[in-house]
């Protein structure tokens, strides 16, 4: 006990000595958030009181922690990038920036983390921007609650919202992005968690995966993009509980898996997108518990697509449940809920008696031809997508459900 | 006209097949609603009914009743009366009762279930709309198929015919002319395609509201024009009215001719 107390003072002192807290105002003596870097020592903490501060190209080379109170605007004037940082173990918490310089040869960002480790950025909102947080061959960071609304027209004068490049270990959480390219854009980025986040209204994708593995992503909602999530040459992905909706176009999906192997697609839901999920290139890949409904087309299975499993999946009042264009199937669909299946259950035990076809003819006409989506629900389409049914000649007559179920599954 | 309307609407309205109409709709629209258990999902069975039956019923109701009426018709044309006045009274009488067993029967118990709370409501009135003016068209069809034939076999074999046609062949032959002209750009002529046929313009309207995930799936300008903005609606409304009008005149002009 005698002990403890000249070490508690010792470790009091030094820590006050070392982790000294700078003030920034518009009347203190340090007025500017770089001035306060070059002064600040190591681990100091700097506080920036609010007020418009007009800053850019805010160089971050220290461990720091820089808190914004009442979220002071850091404006950049449209100058270049405002805040980029090179040292490990810097917080950043609370800042209003706007304003980020739009340039066609350097991607400038709001806030840019460049071979740094540890780092965290949190609660900052960020507006008028090219890039918003961008991460660059760094690892082991947390981007936590931060509020990102740009302005994006065009898809090659925009940038992204969050990106990550050749990065690990990074947690993305409680995002809110939106009118950005990409919502989230991961490149070379390995071992990521992605959660919780809202990415909507934006020009291409609301998340992109290019060349990551490993990555999760779960409890996001992509809401009316350009197409929701696309997931392109990617190993070993898991996409869980997210909801897909609103994603409306000629080239929109709410998924696009393109050379995808080996990912797991469980509890999903997806409302009201043109194409649900399009697959290309795409297997091994787990589907489960996921809701399509009111889709126009659930599923598209485009060519090279290999033991994929379907199991489990309620397919609510999509105009097509699955689109397939060739005639080997490889794929397994089991145990699913077809709101179009009109079998009967006659032994009670929950599964139809009778297969399920998801693969309609007019399906396959529709693919061949276009326009003819006209003829929809016409009753001339009923009676030859009845034959069809009947005899299949142009659909895959391996591709059956044999476990239709009867009653829409919950889980 | 409105007195022989009057007629003919309370003379329909106490026979027994208007009854028949009405009480079909109206166990058709409580046996959907009790097993589908969601407003919208039975809205769209509904619409596959209503696009394949309502012109069936129409068509052979018009040609029957025509032919029925007849002597009272040749005992009206011997008064003084405007003979287009008889003729518009009549098919009026025809058609308004059809819309009006269509429109209770079905809305009946869709009201009982709330459907002024469901989101359904808009979707419900236009199939309502569509299925008032299909009956409409295909009245103004049969009566002009029943005035040129007075061979009431004939009449009836042309009335099938024409309902066949529109609702099935006419689709098939549609699809093959798609399908062989595969290789040239097709929107237009599906668009103009579609406006020929009222069973497919009243399934492209109903088309608009249900399936547009579906439909935006297409890549043209025009498809995109048609379906993305209001102006399809518009357009799609005015062709019906056309359809309406056009056997109309010709009903008016076949009866100032016709020889009793």
């Amino acid at each position: 006990m005698k002990n403890i107390i000249p070490f508690l003072i010792v470790v009091f002192m030094t820590s006050s000595t070392i982790a000294q807290t700078i003030n920034v105002c518009k009347t203190c003596p340090i007025s500017t958030l770089k001035g306060a870097i070059n002064q600040a020592k190591d681990f100091d903490t700097i506080i920036v009181k609010k007020g418009s501060y007009k800053e850019h190209n805010i160089l971050i080379n220290k461990p720091l922690t820089i808190i914004g109170k009442g979220y002071p605007v850091i404006d950049g004037e449209l100058k270049g990038e405002i805040i980029t940082i090179t040292a490990n173990n810097v917080t950043v918490d609370g800042l209003f920036i706007i304003n980020v310089g739009t340039s066609y040869t350097e991607d400038y960002a709001a806030v840019r983390v460049r071979r740094s480790k540890n780092f965290v950025i949190q609660n900052l909102v960020l507006e008028k921007l090219f890039f918003g947080i961008y991460i660059e061959k760094s690892r082991d960071g947390k981007i936590f609650h931060n509020k990102i609304i740009g302005d994006a027209v065009e898809e090659y004068n925009s940038g992204n919202g969050i990106q990550l490049w050749y990065s690990k270990n990074i947690e993305i959480e409680h995002n809110f992005v939106q009118h950005v390219r990409d919502g989230i854009y991961l490149e070379f980025s390995d071992f990521c968690t992605i959660k919780n986040n809202v990415s909507s209204l934006n020009v291409r994708y609301g998340l992109h995966f290019m060349f990551s593995n490993d990555d999760i992503y779960q409890d996001n909602t992509f809401d009316n993009n350009g197409a929701g999530v696309a997931v392109m040459f990617s190993k070993r992905i898991k996409m869980h509980n997210n909801i897909f909706k609103k994603n409306w176009g000629t080239a929109s999906y709410g998924m696009l898996l393109k050379e995808i192997n080996d990912a797991e697609i469980i509890g999903n839901s997806f409302e009201d997108n043109t194409i649900g999920i399009n697959i290309e290139g795409s297997n091994r890949i787990i589907y489960k518990h996921n809701n399509f409904s009111n889709n126009g087309w659930a599923i598209k299975i485009k060519g090279a697509c290999y033991t994929n499993t379907f199991t489990k999946n309620n397919f609510l009042y999509n105009s097509f449940d699955i689109a397939y264009n060739s005639k080997v199937n490889d794929n397994t669909f089991d145990k699913n809920y077809w709101s179009n299946y009109t079998g009967y259950d006659l032994d009670k035990d929950g599964t139809g008696d009778v297969p399920y076809r998801p693969v309609k003819l007019f399906s396959y006409i529709v693919n061949r031809t276009p326009e003819t989506i006209i003829l929809l629900r016409s009753m001339f389409i009923d009676i030859i997508d009845f034959s069809e049914k009947v005899s299949p000649v142009f659909t895959p007559d391996n591709l059956l459900d044999n476990e239709p179920q009867i009653k829409k599954m919950t889980w | 006209m409105l007195k022989i309307l009057k007629y003919s609407f309370y003379d329909l309205m106490r026979s027994r097949w208007s009854y028949v109409y009405f009480a079909f709709y109206l166990l058709l629209g409580v046996v959907l609603l009790f097993l589908n258990n969601d407003l919208s999902k039975a809205v769209i069975t509904l619409m596959n009914v209503i696009i394949v039956l309502v012109p069936l019923i129409g068509t052979i109701f018009g040609v029957m009743y025509y032919y029925n009426s007849k002597e009272f018709t040749e005992l009206l044309l011997a008064q003084p009366l405007k003979r287009s006045s008889i003729f518009l009274g009549q098919y009026l009488g025809v058609a308004l009762s059809l819309s009006m067993s269509l429109i209770l029967g079905l809305g009946l118990p869709f009201v009982c279930y709330g459907l002024f709370e469901s989101s359904a409501i808009w979707d419900f009135s236009l199939l309502l709309i569509t299925g008032t003016f299909l009956t409409l068209i295909f009245t103004a069809l049969a009566f002009n198929i029943a005035m040129s034939n007075e061979n009431k076999i004939k009449g009836f074999g042309y009335a099938i015919l024409l309902w066949l046609f529109l609702a099935v062949i006419y689709d098939g032959l549609f699809l093959m002319t798609l399908i062989m002209f595969e290789d040239y750009p097709l929107d237009k002529l599906s668009l103009i395609g579609t406006m020929l046929n009222p069973i497919d313009l009243s399934r492209t309207l109903i088309l608009l509201k249900l399936d547009i995930s579906a439909l935006l799936g297409y890549t043209g300008a025009v498809f995109k024009q048609f379906f993305g903005t209001s102006f399809g609606l518009i357009v799609s409304f005015v062709t019906l009215i056309i359809w309406v009008v056009l056997p109309v005149l010709r009903i008016v002009y076949k009866s100032k001719k016709k020889d009793f």
